[in-house]
């Protein structure tokens, strides 16, 4: 059987639908667009004495409630497929980080174009990384463009799907454009997710608003990421999260469906519990994977595609505390059944990105996966008559049926997981998981990036200018 | 971080009238039930006990200084330690301020009329509506003996500095949570220097940094509400707050 974990009954999902119907009808979700309120108010729901405050009814909620596709195929430029239903999971890194923990120095500092590029080559390379995200806001791009930049960065170096975002009004139209300029076609599969986050508690802001029908209109698949921090923008209590987090989704569905019935969405979520001292958001805590689960287990409810945050860290540098809170998250987020997973590579509260963080992730992404698959049960696995045969006394190494099942049973980690005699280890540097990372890390990069071929790069360079010229940058960048 | 009221008391003490009076025992209880109000959070309470220590004929300079200074600092001290958390501190916050409310009239009143807490203008950046860090700033502050004006979210370049003229505010806090609403950073900036306003800009907000300060010209960064304290002390007073 395939292991799963819950932390929600039938009976239980349902009161938090409940819940969250009725804060949409009664208390209603401010939303800072105008086109999104007359769609929404022309549908049956109504307005609110309060400014931008919409009050979403039940019935309308119904009605749309079916119409979202519950599987969402995406393609890369070289036609790498990455499926998200049913209980599959996949991983990406953590997106939009502004910090990068340099490798050589150790250093958490401001990050650039070139780190972000030995970032996208070693995402590339790494078999658990489904997909790419635009992890890194390089700082060294001019502020105008700095979405746009990051797409062109990962299209131009990587063929996996991108997971990414808008940071403008008109990001997600120019960045399909640099989409299409690879040869997306989302009439088949779009190549991109774009995550839209209404921000917590009930809002939805101008920008994200206008993301997400202009996903809905292009067909491509928006990925409504909820923020409820425990105590302080949401309920300190997992369930009255969870209820505000689905409400928050739900007026997201509904302007996406209303917009287009049929579009793409994803339940998104990066819930996460908040420390009471720091004011930070604990992206590492054991809680804040039962709130990915919590919310997961609401979007499957509601037959379509999840995603949360999880298999990060909130440690600044790569330890046993990276570790083992990249672990619980990543290995609970597969059991939930997440289909898409952000996180690896993510230090410092989902503000810092690691290489070494990212190659010891992509490990423990692959075990994680491992466990999801369960344990399979027939008479070949059983090996009744192969006990039979070998025992008592005589060893299995030398069986076809150890030769067959090895390397599938069993998950094969790369060098940076030690398993070795403690004397080879000691005669090697005695050196301890990060430095290993690091080192797979450079040759992983020296490999270098999948580059796009002339005519393909040259369309991807005319898209980012006139994208680029759009937003008011004429002379910063000249191919 | 170091809540005191250190610097309410110093703005308090140079329009002191009078000597101090030895507390009675009863005026001794009534101090420890303020502290206790003020502990526990309790708004109606620690005004109510404001009330009853004015119309008992104490004088509000006693009540702040023997009543709230010592309890801010143990709540404080107990937030330092691990022993209270944000929201016990927010709480305290919000009794104190219900407090002062009845006590700064009475103070304004028998004073000179010098006597004011520094006003502080805090806001979110136009076209963000990100504001739970500005919030723990602007309570942490409050608690510290600044006033605050706070201004909520997406506050206009103009509107951060129309606020702070017409409070007579010493510093601006303009805070940001996306890269691209930083921008509006330096607006904030741009319009103080363009008036040539005796007022400082500070500013804060997960993707801000000292370089990015630096950048705009603002006076100054903090990453988190206890720096934020500490960088308001250094900016309105001309020297740290230890």
């Amino acid at each position: 059987m395939k292991p799963s974990f819950k932390v929600l009954s039938d009976d239980e999902l349902a009161q938090v639908h409940e819940a969250s119907v009725r804060i949409l009808e009664n208390t209603g979700v401010r939303i800072e667009h105008e086109g999104a309120q007359k769609l929404l108010l022309k549908a049956g729901a109504k307005k609110s004495d309060k400014k931008d405050i919409i009050k979403i009814p039940a019935s309308l909620i119904d009605e749309v409630l079916d119409k979202a596709p519950s599987s969402i195929t995406l393609k890369g430029r070289t036609g790498k497929e990455v499926l998200l239903e049913g209980d599959r999971s996949n991983f990406n890194p953590g997106s939009a980080a502004m910090f990068i923990r340099d490798y050589e120095s150790y250093d958490i500092r401001p990050s650039t174009v070139e780190d972000f590029k030995k970032f996208v080559i070693l995402t590339d390379a790494l078999e658990f990384m489904a997909m790419q995200s635009t992890a890194l806001v390089a700082t060294d791009v001019p502020k105008e463009i700095g979405d746009l930049y990051r797409l062109y960065v990962v299209l131009s170096n990587s063929d996996k799907p991108v997971v990414t975002g808008a940071f403008e009004a008109d990001g997600v139209p120019l960045m399909n454009g640099l989409l299409e300029a690879v040869g997306q076609d989302t009439k088949k599969a779009p190549m991109a997710i774009f995550d839209c986050c209404p921000t917590a508690p009930l809002m939805w802001g101008a920008v994200p608003t206008q993301n997400l029908l202009d996903c809905a209109v292009l067909g491509l698949p928006a990925e409504v990421i909820t923020m409820p921090e425990l105590g302080a923008t949401s309920p300190a209590t997992i369930a009255g999260s969870i209820v505000q987090g689905n409400a928050e989704f739900l007026s997201g569905l509904v302007m996406s469906q209303l917009t287009r019935p049929g579009a793409p969405i994803i339940y998104g979520g990066s819930a996460t519990t908040f420390d009471m001292r720091f004011a930070m958001p604990r992206l590492g805590s054991v809680e804040t994977a039962m709130l990915a689960t919590g919310l997961a287990q609401m979007g499957k409810s509601y037959k379509v595609p999840t995603h949360a945050y999880l298999a990060l860290s909130d440690s600044k540098t790569v330890d046993a505390q990276a570790g083992l809170e990249t672990m619980i998250g990543a290995m609970i987020g597969v059991l939930a059944g997440i289909n898409n997973i952000s996180g690896p590579g993510m230090l410092s509260s989902e503000n810092c990105q690691s290489f070494e963080k990212l190659v010891i992730d992509n490990d423990i992404c692959g075990m994680a996966l491992r466990l999801g698959k369960g344990v399979t049960v027939d008479t070949e696995t059983l090996a009744e008559e192969l006990i039979s045969q070998n025992a008592p006394g005589g060893n299995f190494l030398a069986s076809k049926h150890t030769l067959k099942w090895f390397r599938t049973e069993t998950f094969m980690p790369s060098t940076v997981i030690d398993r070795q005699g403690a004397k080879k280890w000691k005669d090697q540097g005695s050196k301890d998981a990060s430095k290993r990372a690091s080192e797979l890390a450079e040759v992983l990069i020296k490999k270098g990036p999948k580059s796009l071929d002339k005519d393909m790069e040259k369309d991807l360079k005319i898209s980012l200018k006139k994208a680029s010229e759009k937003r008011g940058l004429k002379e910063l960048l000249r191919f | 971080m170091n809540i005191t009221f250190a610097k309410t008391i110093l703005i308090f003490k140079d329009n002191m009238i009078g000597a101090e009076k030895m507390p009675t025992t009863d005026t001794k209880e009534l101090y420890e039930k303020i502290s206790k109000a003020l502990l526990s959070g309790d708004p109606q309470l620690a005004k109510s006990l404001a009330e009853l220590s004015l119309s008992s004929g104490i004088s509000p300079l006693d009540v702040i200084e023997k009543a709230f200074v010592p309890s801010l600092k143990n709540i404080g001290e107990l937030f330092e330690t691990g022993d209270i958390f944000l929201p016990e501190l927010m709480l305290s916050g919000e009794a104190m301020k219900a407090a002062m409310k009845e006590l700064e009239p009475a103070l304004k009143a028998s004073g000179s009329k010098e006597v004011a807490r520094p006003v502080i203008v805090l806001g979110t950046v136009e076209g963000d509506i990100h504001e739970i860090g500005k919030n723990i700033v602007a309570i942490m502050l409050e608690t510290s003996g600044y006033e605050v004006v706070d201004l909520g979210m997406e506050v206009k370049a103009d509107t951060f500095v129309k606020t702070a003229k017409d409070h007579g505010a010493k510093v601006i806090g303009a805070s940001a949570l996306l890269t691209t609403t930083m921008e509006h950073q330096r607006e904030v900036v741009q319009k103080v220097r363009s008036e040539d306003l005796d007022i400082k800009v500070i500013v804060g907000g997960s993707p801000v940094t000292q370089e990015w300060a630096d950048q705009i010209g603002a006076d100054g960064y903090a990453q988190d509400a206890s720096d934020a304290v500490k960088l308001v002390d250094r900016l309105s007073h001309g020297r740290d707050h230890r």
